[in-house]
């Protein structure tokens, strides 16, 4: 999997200079990304809070994918699996036993966590497209799960009219608006962690392991440890992800576990870039606004989806935000 | 109820909100601007059955209405839900908010009908459902802002399942598709099965969607029940119906009973396998003058396809929400809706009838065999008229529906 | 007469059988999936795609040019073929030197594109297409009627899987494809044209692909999303049954058929899942799959 992710991050900067100055861009296109997050309700057309929490939050998703495939270079074919049974679980509790939405969220990650933890350790055995083959059977019998428990899941109809119920049991979350500003806080949250375990010791080990395993064990570090550790991670914040969506959408549904999910998380991440900090965000954006805007299109949105996914890998490997990289030199 | 009543209740709706009124009053000279969106499947299972056509149907009732004549301005947009309820609920929500649409037409689909249901009350506007089977939308999901215009689970159930009863075939096999809506169609099918004094001698539930029914044929054979009831719809009925033929259990002596075909199913299945088929629906293009005249000129211009009976409740629907916004000359969907309920319906396809209080639209329900080859004059030539149920015999009694704003 | 768990062993039988008969078109859908897996290092995602455009082309020819069953099951699988050379040359050629990842996302694409483009114009209901006139009819064989045609399946899909693994493993023209599996560089180096070999046997896997679609025209309706969920079972089979392996496809194809033929009696609802669980388990306990080499 080595070369999949080397092209979107170019090397750790070799002098300490280039890193401290990268860690200062990086630093001024968080600040650029929380102004843009805190004044995008005021823009029209785009503003819609309700379009702009369903971004986020599949972008958050994207990131927690991207931070195993980019970073780890472990390719889950069955990410959806986390982010629609913590959807279902922060909806459930939600809907049926009234909790609050950070109580919800946290119980709906948590379990994104414990299944993250069982089917890592049983995926991570094995590597390349049989690890990514196990990630998808192991998910189709999450959907399969959820198909057949309607009591839980709803069924078909999946979980609707999901409440949103008062912040802390005090702080009301009546207007889109305001539930915005709790996605936008939370998810930002998300990325910086996961920038934050990038650039720690952890991460480095971690593209160690991904541009060359060999050495990496021979270098004495456990290597599957490190394997399950951001399996975890990434399936955490996917379930974080995916419980929010449940509060932010008020919907919790099969389309969540199902395979195409797992696609759809795939092609955000290739569309914004792999292995990129901030490229998988732009591609969720990408993906999520033709969605949105095209849905009057009817059967020429996969037309059109289809053509976006040959494009990028034909001749756009590097994704949107892997190119401006390139272009100023600097990883982003 | 009352005409007078309804009206009086539109008038106090509109003066509560003060500021509506006077921007109605400013407009009434001024055409009023209506926008109806035509939510439904572009792409998949249901495509051909609602679809394209369904948008061409609800263009055709505002040609008809000569609408701009008559004080409206009216816009149809269109898109697809997918079959997925968070695909159908986003769109919903944009619409309203967003896009300035006062009504949804169509929304085939149950799970998605459900959610358009729910944000459709919330935002106080309109769904004219033509396309979605469960009749819990008229029941415990019952909305003030909902009409269920074609058909429902309960009287594909009454009209297919009491006349397979009557006619002898009293011991019945399911062959249901696993998700919500096959498991509703089973449970009112087995209950008018039962009553009428039948037997429900086994079930198996398939996965939605599939391909390869003869396994579950070949049990529903060994029952020896004298009907195999498919409590499914569009591609798995298809395929049911023509591995039953090929596996020759027509032949054996038993009978199927779609309990959900629509007329380009049978399209799709050719008269050779479909023949014999009893079916129950709402609309046939062949049925009289009025459904002949306006088939001719929706098949013009859709390929020669005939519209199927839920294209034809969009055309029903949106007809009948035109003249309510010309009467009202507003957009406010509680005035709206009020005179909906409130005045007769009457269209060329489904005739005279009326929109009950928890939403369900009344008007009589056809029993119908597919003919035989030899039988049928030309293409979609397919249906023999075997009986009618009126709507009242058709339709869940508003009381056994649990419907909150009936109970209220 | 004795019972199994309940079920009569007639109905038993009769429910092997249609397992077989289904497992006929995973066997010839995998194989074609581990011969392109096996030369190109590509999983083809669009090969389910390719399965409805065989679908399409035997009814294109029918009620277009009046081109019947017979001749079908030989232009059909000709013409999708020929798609797939071009697919090759404009495309996949251009990812061979990059990861597996690659190939499946523009495949995974191209399947898109074509699965849409099908469904705007022939719209997704199906269209029906009849079985020809000589395999109408049935066998009762005591425990079940068998569909003439079905039977017919069962033996056009062995012949052609047994006749694809003949060339493969025992033929010249196999043992180059093999040599260019194993060392494209050095196969090249001793005269066989390997780029050709590659272009040519993307194309018959995809031809396999469209013969079973061909098959399955008549018996499941021809629809745009025919091939859409049936590749990732069939998917799961190949790396059952071992990525590359050519017998492995096969055995495995008509061995799952069975499995789930007997998950349809005893837990029908579990039938669509039955094969998932199969390939955790075996990946777990023997990665390569049952058939595989460990790499």
């Amino acid at each position: 999997m080595a070369d999949i992710a080397a092209t979107g991050s170019p090397s750790i900067s070799a002098s300490p200079k280039a890193a401290a100055d990268n860690a200062a861009l990086h630093r001024m296109i968080f600040i650029g990304l929380a102004a843009t997050l805190l004044v995008l309700p005021f823009i029209p057309v785009i503003g819609y809070p309700f379009f702009l929490m369903k971004v986020l939050c599949f972008a958050l998703f994207a990131c927690a994918f991207n931070l195993m495939l980019g970073y780890g270079g472990l390719l889950s074919f069955g990410h959806a699996a986390y982010f629609g049974l913590a959807s279902y679980v922060s909806a459930y509790t939600a809907k049926h036993w009234g909790l609050t939405p950070e109580l919800s969220i946290l119980l709906g990650t948590a379990s994104g966590a414990v299944l993250g933890l069982a089917f890592g350790s049983l995926a991570i055995r094995r590597q390349g497209i049989y690890f990514a083959m196990i990630t998808l059977a192991l998910a189709q019998m999450v959907f399969f799960f959820s198909l057949q428990t309607p009591r839980f899941t709803g069924g078909e109809d999946g979980i609707q009219a999901v409440p949103r119920n008062n912040l802390f049991g005090l702080i009301p979350l009546g207007s889109d608006t305001s539930t915005y500003y709790l996605v936008a806080a939370v998810f930002l949250a998300g990325v910086a962690l996961i920038y934050r375990v990038i650039h720690s010791p952890f991460g480095q080990v971690l593209k160690a392991i991904r541009d060359n395993e060999a050495r990496a064990v021979s270098l004495g570090y456990r290597v599957n440890q490190y394997k399950l550790a951001v399996f975890v991670l990434s399936a955490t914040l996917a379930g974080l992800a995916g419980s929010m969506k449940a509060i932010a959408v008020q919907l919790a549904s099969l389309t969540d576990v199902h395979w195409s999910m797992s696609g759809e998380v795939v092609l955000m991440t290739l569309v914004g870039g792999m292995g990129t900090v901030f490229g998988p965000i732009i591609g969720a954006a990408v993906i999520i606004s033709m969605q949105n805007f095209l849905a009057g299109l009817g059967a020429w949105v996969t037309v059109v989806q289809g053509a976006i996914f040959v494009v990028c890998v034909l001749i756009f490997r590097e994704g949107i935000v892997g190119v401006i990289g390139k272009w100023i030199k600097r990883p982003l | 109820m009352s005409y007078f009543r309804m009206n009086r209740r539109s008038l106090m709706a509109g003066a509560a909100a003060t500021a509506f009124t006077a921007r109605s009053m400013a407009q009434a000279q001024q055409p009023v601007n209506i926008k109806i969106g035509v939510l439904n499947d572009r792409s998949g299972l249901y495509a051909d059955l609602t679809g394209e056509g369904s948008a061409l149907a609800a263009r055709m009732a505002v040609e008809d209405f000569g609408a701009a004549a008559k004080g409206l301005n009216v816009q149809i947009v269109s898109a697809d839900h997918q079959n997925k309820p968070d695909v159908g609920a986003n769109i919903a929500r944009q619409w309203y908010d967003n896009d300035g649409v006062d009504a949804i037409a169509d929304v085939p689909t149950s799970s998605v009908a459900f959610a358009v249901n729910q944000i459709t009350r919330e935002k106080n506007k309109i769904m004219l459902n033509s396309g979605a089977a469960s009749s819990d939308l008229t029941g415990a999901q019952c909305s003030p802002n909902t009409v269920h215009w074609t058909y429902d689970t309960y009287a594909l159930a009454q009209g297919t399942g009491g006349a397979m009863v009557k006619a002898g075939g009293d011991t019945w096999f399911f062959l249901t598709a696993d998700y919500a809506f096959g498991h509703a169609l089973e449970r009112d099918t087995a209950a008018v099965v039962t009553k009428a004094g039948g037997r429900v001698v086994g079930a198996v539930r398939t996965p939605f969607p599939g391909t390869d029914f003869s396994s579950f044929l070949l049990q529903a054979q060994s029952s020896r029940a004298k009907v195999i009831g498919l409590a499914n719809a569009g591609g798995d009925t298809i395929n049911s119906i023509k591995q039953a033929a090929e596996f020759g259990i027509t032949q054996g002596g038993q009978k199927l009973a779609g309990l959900l075909v629509f007329v380009t199913d049978v399209h799709a299945l050719g008269l050779q396998t479909a023949q014999g088929l009893i079916l129950t629906e709402s609309f046939y293009w062949d049925l009289n003058d009025g459904t002949r005249a306006f088939s001719e000129r929706f098949a013009r211009q859709r390929g020669g396809n005939k519209p199927t009976m839920v294209q034809a409740g969009v055309y029903g629907a949106t007809l009948h929400y035109l003249k309510a916004a010309a009467a009202t000359k507003s957009r406010d969907a509680t005035a709206n809706m009020a005179w909906m309920k409130g005045n007769q319906t009457d269209d060329p396809l489904f005739g005279k009838g009326t929109i009950r209080a928890d939403g369900r639209k009344m008007h009589p329900v056809y029993l119908f065999e597919v003919k035989k080859p030899s039988e049928s004059k030309g293409p979609w030539d397919y249906y023999k008229l075997i009986a009618t149920l009126p709507a009242e015999e058709a339709f869940r009694p508003i009381a056994a529906g649990n419907c909150p704003l009936v109970r209220a | 007469m004795f019972e199994l768990l309940g079920i009569p062993p007639q109905a038993l039988f009769g429910q092997l059988l249609l397992g077989l008969i289904n497992g006929s078109f995973y066997a010839i859908l995998s194989l074609g999936l581990a011969v392109i897996f096996g030369l190109l290092n590509i999983i083809n995602f669009t090969h389910g795609a390719q399965y409805m455009m065989g679908a399409f082309i035997a009814w294109m020819l029918l009620n277009w040019v009046g081109i019947g069953y017979w001749p079908a099951l030989v232009l059909a699988p000709v013409i999708a073929g020929v798609t797939g050379v071009i697919i090759e040359r404009v495309f996949l050629k251009r990812l061979y030197h990059l990861d597996h990842l690659y190939g499946l996302l523009l495949t995974f694409g191209l399947a898109l594109i074509i699965q849409g483009l099908f469904r705007n114009y022939f719209g997704s209901s199906g269209l029906p297409y009849q079985i020809p006139a000589e395999l109408r009819g049935g066998q009762n064989l005591g425990f079940m009627f068998l569909p003439n045609y079905r039977g017919w399946v069962v033996v056009a899909s062995l012949v052609v899987c047994l006749a694809t693994w003949f060339i493969i493993e025992k033929t010249k023209l196999g043992a180059y494809l093999r040599a260019a599996t194993e060392n494209p560089t050095l196969t090249q180096a001793f005269g066989i044209n390997v780029p050709l070999l590659i272009t040519l046997t993307y194309g018959f896997g995809v031809g396999l692909a469209a013969f079973a679609g061909v098959l399955a025209a008549p018996i499941y309706s021809v629809n745009p999303n025919m091939g859409a969920d049936l590749i990732i079972v069939v998917f799961a089979v190949v790396v059952i049954g071992g990525m590359g392996s050519i017998m492995g496809a096969i055995v495995t194809g008509f061995g799952l058929g069975l499995v789930e033929g007997l998950t349809k009696v005893f837990y029908p609802e579990a039938s669509a899942t039955v094969i998932f669980i199969i390939m955790a388990i075996v990946l777990l306990v023997k990665p390569a799959g049952l058939f595989g080499r460990t790499a």
